[in-house]
């Protein structure tokens, strides 16, 4: 199919991109990397919105330590996480995540705020930045706000975002000296989306384990974090087999996502314990 | 003189070698001329609405909105169309009660499957008639829909087409010696039941066509991505009531076709119609979504299989039963039986046995119609025969390697006739097995297996053995009244610079065709590869002929290519001899040189020839021939098919907590005969295993029971991709034929059709310590863990 955008507008500024999306009125989709947007649009999910094309605002891209958290803006692009060491220190679970992001060409040019604000249940950036506790920066007409990773995810492709409000940055509490954070996951090809994919990210005093491909946001498996915590690795296999509800579709069924999702826990539980050995 | 191709270091030794592909350059630096490149003057585009029903009845279609659209010129409809595009039925007369019904260009009345085209939307460019298409309002009334294959017949099922009585669209049964003696005396009988998934092909350039309509010149042009432009010409005449030679049929650059485009599309012969009906150019490129829905399927087979052994694992039987749906029609005019009845020609195809039965059973449903891709039956009939083999060598405790060694036809066996009636002029089964053998390290392969046992690591190693079908006859198409040729042609052609032209009817995919055609010509009239150039794919300027499909290209086209040129190698020679005053079979050609034949000393240059014959005429006798163009023909004669034989072995390791299959290596030893352009055809065998491997482990077609296409997207139908691809190995036995002087026969089902069984076999052999065993493709992480008890099973 041929794209039918409703318009195109460059955004100058963040500022300048708000009043776009305002004067929009719910017809505006912002374009940054492109890389669900423009294959979204080439089949007509997307049609007649105008494009606020953001992928010049430098202001928005970058990694920085900002002190006591690591600041990424939102159109830092994921082979740039890749290759920062910035991130590599200070949260390795988003280096480590970049090489299971589909292919070369689109980590070129996709980034993580794009990822986020599309809010792919299958992606692993928001699966990430809600294992690591990740607040999101958003700017709108009426200024700024922070949400809460836990916060942001509502529903596929549906986020905390008001319709003329843009992600500008994400900003995560630093790896501290014995963290541990790994992400597995297994896919039919390399780049596909995962069946199923998992976060473990683990503090002095506590676990958090996120799950991406397994429900319609991704999702912290609580209960399998309190056994953990509990130091029952066992319970904590069964307690998330239990406590999440996978889809079925032409890939997997929910039973093997679920299976599934109880041998990468133990493989990340597995990779803790060799790290520390 | 014959070539000697025993001999590497003969003048001219271009057959034989990996020479440069001579379009290579061109499409690699994007200057390949596809349909989509070209713009005609008054070009307009076609978008289609198809159908979002399996099954139902056209209550009305209100085009108005769309008409509104500005820049909407025209708006068809099935009625539209069939006022000027007669119907065509997709049936052959040598296969003994084929039926189907009637198919339209457009849908009449009623929708049979999920993208069925409907109406016709024309504009002055796609995405304007993409937006008319939108605005199109077709009322349905939804009918019955039938999925399952092996429910079609049954009384309670709907008949799709009642005039036609039943779903079964055809059945036969093949029956040799007395199987159930030989079951029921045999030392072991092994049933397995089979399943193979729907695949598309998946071509890199979608299906894609262009036709101009000149009525003052009575003339149809269509610019085709086609494998075979004669066949097409053929079919757009008939069916738009237009003299065969005034269709034209050119085909540039294709982007892959694999079979897909070997068959008549009722979208692009609207097109064709709507050209016809407004008298300029019309463009048609099928874009993904609708490819998937739209472009043919294959391989949807379910077989219940046995296989009766004595006790020295010797076979005594095959009993074969095939189902297979094909979804409404019959696809024209190659046909949707050929699949199941291939299935009965091949399995068992290595073996010496005496009793075998086969039948296939090809129902009619509602999904998008099936017919010939890549290696058509074969993967199934090797997947069933080598399963079957390697479950009866574990029941007997035996080697799957020996197993082969005492069944497969001996070496010297040949001419024979097999149990299902194919004909063998001469195969290598054992030399091939055996050089498998020593390529992968066979003994060292299974210690390696055994020391990951120990580890816990469950590798396993399957080889599939199998035949293939190439250099189709007539008996083939032409004997069931299809206008298909099973001939080619070649014109070879000496201009005055010395250069070479040669005209074939086979046609490039980007596989190489025209780099095999340019060193075949080479080496037969004796100049360099770089002074021959290829044109192929246009039905007014070539020899008539088939095109490319069924491994034809090299066999036939290329023994036409030889015959050719060495006609004008003897006419050059003959006017050579009177011009040196030497007697003809004393002088060569060699690197565009008329040389002295036992010297090798130059004795004249072609161009200097070219210049007399074309521009000094006169100064040669007048009775002197001066013929430097030469055409010659070949099809084969003496055999229907010419088969050929391989074996492929696949390593792999299954992770069994997530059923992933990582594939460690893959080999194949195949021999089709001569091999004119190792490269080419290591090429086409590593291509073929990788389409192979995504059956084996990827590919399939998922359809819900309400007929819906559930994975119409690259992004969840999986190709295989370069990542999960193992290191191929391959190697070849040369068996020529001698039926031609080239000795070809063709290569580029092989791949396809061994590495299927060859992987569900390594799987098997992996996971037999866990008493576990699959035999429905594709092999998903799911169906494995499933077949290991790690998940419950589907109710």
């Amino acid at each position: 199919m041929k794209a039918s955008a409703g318009g195109y507008a460059r955004a100058e500024s963040t500022r300048h991109a708000i009043e776009l999306l305002v004067s929009a009125d719910g017809q505006g989709r912002v374009l940054a990397g492109g890389q669900s947007l423009v294959a979204a649009l080439n089949m007509r999910l997307s049609s007649d919105d105008l494009l606020v094309d953001i992928s010049r605002l430098s202001e928005l891209s970058g990694v920085r330590d900002a002190g006591g958290t690591l600041r990424i803006g939102a159109l830092t692009r994921h082979a740039e996480i890749g290759r920062s060491q910035l991130v590599r220190t200070h949260a390795p679970l988003l280096s480590e995540a970049v090489r299971y992001i589909a292919h070369a060409a689109i980590r070129n040019r996709g980034t993580i705020g794009g990822a986020l604000a599309h809010a792919d249940p299958a992606a692993e950036f928001p699966a990430c930045a809600l294992a690591l506790g990740a607040t999101l920066h958003v700017e709108g007409p009426n200024g700024a706000r922070a949400i809460a990773a836990e916060d942001f995810f509502e529903s596929v492709f549906t986020t905390a975002l008001d319709e003329d409000e843009i992600l500008v940055e994400l900003s995560l509490p630093k790896c501290g000296p014995g963290d541990a954070q790994v992400i597995e996951e297994v896919a039919r090809r390399s780049g596909d989306y995962a069946l199923a994919g998992l976060c473990l990210v683990k503090r002095p005093t506590a676990y958090r384990v996120a799950l991406f491909s397994v429900a319609e946001t991704p999702v912290l498996a609580q209960r399998c974090m309190a056994a953990l915590e509990a130091g029952d690795p066992d319970g904590a296999v069964e307690a998330l087999r239990a406590e999440i509800s996978p889809p079925s579709d032409t890939q997997a069924t929910a039973e093997y996502r679920r299976h599934l999702a109880g041998i990468l826990l133990r493989r990340a539980l597995a990779r803790l314990q060799g790290d520390r050995s | 003189m014959s070539i000697r191709f025993g001999n590497p270091d003969r003048p001219n030794s271009y057959i034989g070698k990996t020479v440069p592909r001579p379009n290579a350059a061109k499409l690699v630096q994007g200057r390949g001329r596809y349909v989509d490149d070209i713009v005609l003057p008054r070009m307009v585009h076609v978008a289609f609405v198809r159908s979002p029903f399996a099954h139902a009845r056209i209550a009305g279609i209100d085009a108005e909105a769309a008409k509104g659209v500005r820049g909407v010129l025209r708006v068809f409809t099935g009625a539209d169309i069939a006022a000027v595009c007669t119907p065509w039925v997709g049936v052959l007369n040598h296969l003994k009660g084929l039926k189907s019904p009637p198919e339209h260009a457009l849908a009449v009345d009623r929708v049979c499957w999920v993208g069925e085209p409907v109406v016709a939307v024309v504009a002055g460019s796609r995405s304007v008639a993409e937006d008319g298409a939108a605005l199109v309002e077709v009322a349905y009334d939804p009918l019955p829909v039938v999925t399952e294959t092996m429910t079609a017949l049954d009384a309670e099922t709907p008949v799709i087409h009642p005039e036609l009585g039943d779903n079964l669209a055809f059945r036969r049964l093949h029956e040799t010696g007395d199987v159930d003696a030989a079951m029921a005396g045999a030392h072991k009988v092994v049933t397995a039941r089979f399943r193979t998934a729907r695949h598309t092909g998946v071509t890199l350039e979608p299906r894609s066509i262009l036709v101009d309509w000149n009525p003052a010149d009575v003339r149809m042009t269509a610019y085709h991505s086609t494998q075979a432009p004669h066949m097409i010409q053929a079919v757009l005449a008939k069916h738009l009531d237009i003299p065969e030679s005034r269709v034209r049929v050119i085909c540039g650059d294709v982007g892959g076709s694999y079979g897909i485009k070997v068959h008549v599309y009722p979208d692009e012969i609207a097109t064709a119609a709507i050209a016809k009906i407004m008298g300029r150019p019309v463009k048609f490129v099928a874009d993904r979504l609708e490819s998937f829905n739209s472009d043919i399927h294959a391989r949807d087979h379910e077989i219940e299989a046995r296989i009766a052994v004595d006790a020295q694992g010797g076979i005594l039987a095959f009993d074969v039963d095939d189902w297979t749906g094909i979804g409404p029609y019959s696809v024209y005019p190659r046909t949707s039986a050929i699949e199941g009845n291939q299935v009965v020609n091949l399995c068992g195809g290595p073996y010496r046995f005496e009793n075998y039965r086969a039948r296939t059973t090809v129902v009619f449903q509602n999904k998008a119609p099936t017919c010939q891709y890549r290696a058509v039956g074969h993967p199934i009939a090797v997947a069933v025969t080598e399963g079957l083999v390697d479950m009866a060598a574990a029941e007997l405790g035996l080697d799957p390697i020996e197993i082969r060694r005492r069944n497969l036809y001996a070496d010297d066996a040949y001419p024979v006739t097999s149990p299902a009636n194919m004909r063998f002029e001469g195969l290598s089964h054992h030399a091939s097995l055996n050089r498998l053998v020593e390529m992968m390290g066979y003994d060292a392969l299974r210690a390696d297996q055994a020391e990951a046992r120990r580890q816990g690591r469950y590798r396993g190693i399957g080889i599939a053995s199998f035949i293939e079908l190439t250099n189709p006859s007539p008996f083939m198409y032409g004997i069931g009244g299809a206008r298909i040729s099973s001939q080619d042609g070649c014109t070879v052609r000496m201009d005055p610079d010395g250069s070479v032209v040669a005209l074939s009817g086979v046609t490039e995919q980007g596989q190489g065709t025209e780099a095999m055609l340019a060193q075949i010509v080479a080496e037969g009239v004796g100049v360099k590869p770089g002074q021959v150039r290829i044109v192929t794919g246009d039905t007014e300027i070539t020899p008539y002929g088939g095109g490319t499909w069924a491994s034809r290209g090299a066999g036939i086209g290329g023994e036409a290519a030889l015959q050719a040129a060495r006609a004008l190698r003897r006419a050059i020679l003959d006017v050579a001899s009177v011009l040196l005053q030497d007697r003809a079979d004393a002088l060569d050609i060699r690197d565009g040189q008329v040389v002295d034949g036992t010297t090798g000393g130059a004795r004249m240059p072609l161009e200097e020839l070219g210049r007399i014959v074309y521009f000094r005429g006169d100064t040669l006798p007048k009775d002197l021939p001066r013929e430097l163009v030469q055409t010659r023909h070949y099809t084969t004669k003496e055999y229907p098919f010419a088969f050929t034989n391989g074996v492929q072995a696949s390593y792999l390791e299954v992770d069994t907590d997530t059923g992933i299959v990582t594939l460690l290596k893959h080999w194949c030893v195949e021999d089709c005969g001569r091999v004119i352009n190792p490269q080419l055809v290591d090429e086409q065998i590593r291509g073929g295993i990788v389409q192979g491997l995504g059956g084996a482990l990827f590919e399939e077609i998922h359809y819900d029971a309400e007929g819906q296409l559930l994975n119409g997207s690259m992004a969840d139908y999986l190709v295989p991709m370069a990542a999960e691809m193992p290191d191929m190995v391959i190697a070849h036995v040369e068996t020529p034929t001698q039926e031609s002087e080239l000795g070809a026969k063709g290569a580029g089902e092989a791949g396809t059709a061994g590495a299927p069984a060859a992987v569900m076999n390594a799987i098997n052999d992996a996971l037999r310590p866990l008493d576990a065993r699959l035999t429905e493709m594709p092999f998903t992480p799911e169906r494995i863990l499933r077949a290991l008890g790690k998940i419950g099973d589907l109710t």
